[in-house]
């Protein structure tokens, strides 16, 4: 168990360090000079050599790159003498364009992007295996089909279409809900509530419609095994065979893929964010690239990458414990 | 050979679609024939299809082009809102037009659905290419190139993809934003299809017909383009049936966020991100082309959930 989780974790590192690698290369390639976006319009040369030794992009690749990563760990200074400025660690970078470090704006607008995961989740978890198995239990019925059927349009549905199309009738149109705006529980929780609903059902439809199918395919999978004829034929109930027997291995793959989805979108729900304006990371990630701000995006192209890989190990070590099946050694 | 991958087939259940081609597509087809969902979205693709196709046609009919303003169409007092109702839908403008310029929105549509069929399908060929040469490679020969495939597939799918699609896109020079598209996709697209051809082709290496071909001396292409690769045909076609409608809204995604195709290039993501701040006056702006995405997208899921359907079933008997 503990030489598996040692190389779980390398595992991880090392992906992240290639994450980190690449979009620090193609930023480095591609981008054209922040200095020049710094600098503004009072432009001279001597300001722009100026700009590119304190942001430290005058230096060759691997040195900018090594002071990156040295910076994740031990912090860093832009910059020297009176007007530096210092970025402690973990320093993800630091936005000249905000004069924030990377890691506080993340910090900030993370709870929003957990609330809309969070509250998306529950939804389509509830409403997703609830139809699923209902499906499964009475499949081949005008419910079944219904419900798959429906299941392929809400997942056809393009998340911008439906925010958009709700927004028009919910808001506009019947006015029961207010705008959407980034108000926390405490300050007002009926309008916090108002606010992520729409996010919340906007998000939760494709994945419910995903996982219907994904939970009705597993349990009728599950329904016809062996152990499942034997806890029939020794007289349990139906509900008792599928409470006990049939929930269990059904579920396990469903539990895989909620965990990378969730993950992913703790990263920020990006078209959903904006189309609301929440301020989560999502927003921050297309407002810093409307913005050219290329630390912000590095930030978000790393945190994204570390919830999904973190994500996909907590999964691996959750699926022991659900399935007895799978042992690790 | 026919013959012995039949036998092989009933033998073993999990892989590959049995029987000789013909009769395994004239069955698809055949049950594909009697599922009305399957034809209304056929029928409904078809007439896309033809109206991308035939977009030039329209315009010249309608004699309106997908990029001409037409101010005539437009109440300038109203604040640019379209005149009459229902987004200024007439005999002149059968889709209505889009306010502030008045131009055609179904010239735009037609000329739209050019841009999002000819990405979705170059980036479906491309990824299935890709997935297919990479997939069957690693699991083909195992070992090391086995090892080497699969690290890069893990990290492609561990790449936050949506996100470095749009920075890449917004911090390119827009020249061929097209093309840029259609690779941006393939490249985050094509482990999905290669993680199924690698396990595929690992269970299909050890089976017997393709021991028995190895052992009378076929060469390795002959075991790859004749043993292996007619074998991936059923599950190939599924993967890539569903994968258009993912591609179609992916860039019609990017475009909704800006970094599609560039202005004054018509796409169906554009339009919608064009009606955003107009959806409270004038809601056919955005109906029009959200329908017409949604309804292409739910049509070819729906063909290719029915055609996996019919391939399982073919697969199970």
């Amino acid at each position: 168990m503990a030489r598996y989780l040692a190389g779980r974790i390398a595992g991880l590192v090392l992906i992240l360090f290639t994450v980190c690698l690449f979009t620090y290369l193609i930023f480095f390639k591609l981008s054209p000079d922040p200095a020049l976006l710094i600098c503004g319009k009072t432009c001279t040369p001597e300001r722009v050599t100026e700009i590119r030794t304190v942001l430290g992009i005058d230096k060759p690749f691997l040195t900018q790159f090594w002071d990156f990563l040295s910076g994740l760990i031990a912090g860093r200074d832009y910059g020297s003498g009176a007007n530096s400025v210092h970025c402690p660690a973990p320093c993800l970078g630091y936005s000249f364009q905000t004069s924030q470090s990377v890691w506080e704006m993340v910090v900030d607008r993370l709870p929003v992007s957990a609330t809309v995961a969070i509250g998306a989740a529950v939804l389509w978890l509830l409403a997703g295996i609830t139809a699923g198995l209902l499906s499964a239990v009475k499949e081949g019925t005008w419910w079944d089909r219904s419900v798959m059927n429906l299941a392929l349009g809400g997942a056809s549905i393009p998340n911008y279409v439906l925010a958009l199309a709700l927004q028009y009738v919910l808001v506009v149109k019947l006015r029961i809900l207010p705008f959407p705006s980034s108000v926390t529980f405490t300050d007002d929780p009926v309008l916090w509530f108002q606010s992520y609903l729409m996010p919340w059902i906007v998000l939760a439809t494709g994945y419910a419609c995903l996982y219907a199918r994904l939970t009705r395919a597993n349990v009728i999978d599950t329904l016809a095994e062996n152990f499942m004829r034997t806890a029939r034929s020794k007289g349990l109930s139906p509900v008792l065979t599928m409470r006990r027997h049939a929930l269990r291995p059904a579920l396990t793959p469903v539990t895989t893929i909620f965990g990378m989805d969730f993950a992913a979108l703790l990263g920020g729900a990006l078209i959903t964010e904006t189309v609301f304006g929440l301020d989560g990371v999502g927003k921050m990630a297309a407002d810093s690239i409307a913005k050219n701000d290329q630390p912000v995006i590095m930030a978000v192209t790393l945190l994204a990458a570390f919830f999904v890989v973190v994500g996909n190990v907590l999964v691996d070590l959750l699926y022991t414990g659900l399935d007895p099946r799978v042992r690790i050694r | 050979m026919t013959t012995a991958i039949a036998h092989d087939a009933q033998a073993g259940p999990s892989v590959g679609a049995p029987g000789a081609p013909a009769t395994a597509g004239r069955r698809i087809l055949g049950v594909l024939l009697h599922d009305r969902a399957a034809l209304f979205s056929a029928g409904f693709l078809a007439l896309v299809l033809l109206m991308a196709l035939c977009a030039p046609v329209i315009s010249a009919l309608t004699g309106h082009g997908p990029t001409a303003f037409d101010t005539a169409a437009i109440d300038v007092d109203a604040g640019g809102l379209p005149k009459g109702s229902l987004g200024g839908i007439s005999a002149d403008h059968l889709l209505g037009v889009e306010p502030l310029n008045g131009r055609d929105i179904l010239a735009r549509i037609a000329y739209g659905a050019r841009v999002s069929f000819l990405i979705a399908a170059s980036a479906t060929v491309l990824t299935t290419l890709l997935g297919v040469v990479f997939g069957m490679l690693a699991g083909f020969y195992g070992g090391w190139v086995d090892q080497v495939v699969s690290r890069v597939m893990d990290f492609l799918m561990a790449f936050p993809a949506l996100i470095f699609m749009i920075a890449i896109l917004s911090s390119l020079p827009s020249g061929n934003r097209s093309l840029l598209l259609v690779v941006v996709i393939s490249v985050f697209g094509w482990p999905y299809l290669a993680r199924v051809v690698r396990g595929q082709t690992l269970t299909l290496v050890n089976r017997d017909f393709v021991e028995a071909a190895r052992a009378s001396g076929a060469s390795t292409a002959a075991l790859v383009f004749k043993e292996i690769l007619p074998n991936l045909r059923s599950s190939l076609i599924v993967m890539t049936t569903l994968a258009v409608p993912g591609y179609i809204g992916t860039e019609a995604g990017l475009s909704f966020l800006g970094v599609g195709v560039s202005p004054p290039t018509p796409s169906w993501g554009q339009m919608i991100a064009g009606s955003v701040s107009w959806y409270a006056v004038d809601p056919m702006y955005f109906a029009i082309p959200g329908l017409f995405l949604f309804l292409t997208v739910l049509s070819l899921t729906v063909l290719g959930d029915r055609i996996r359907a019919a391939t399982d079933a073919g697969e199970a008997a």
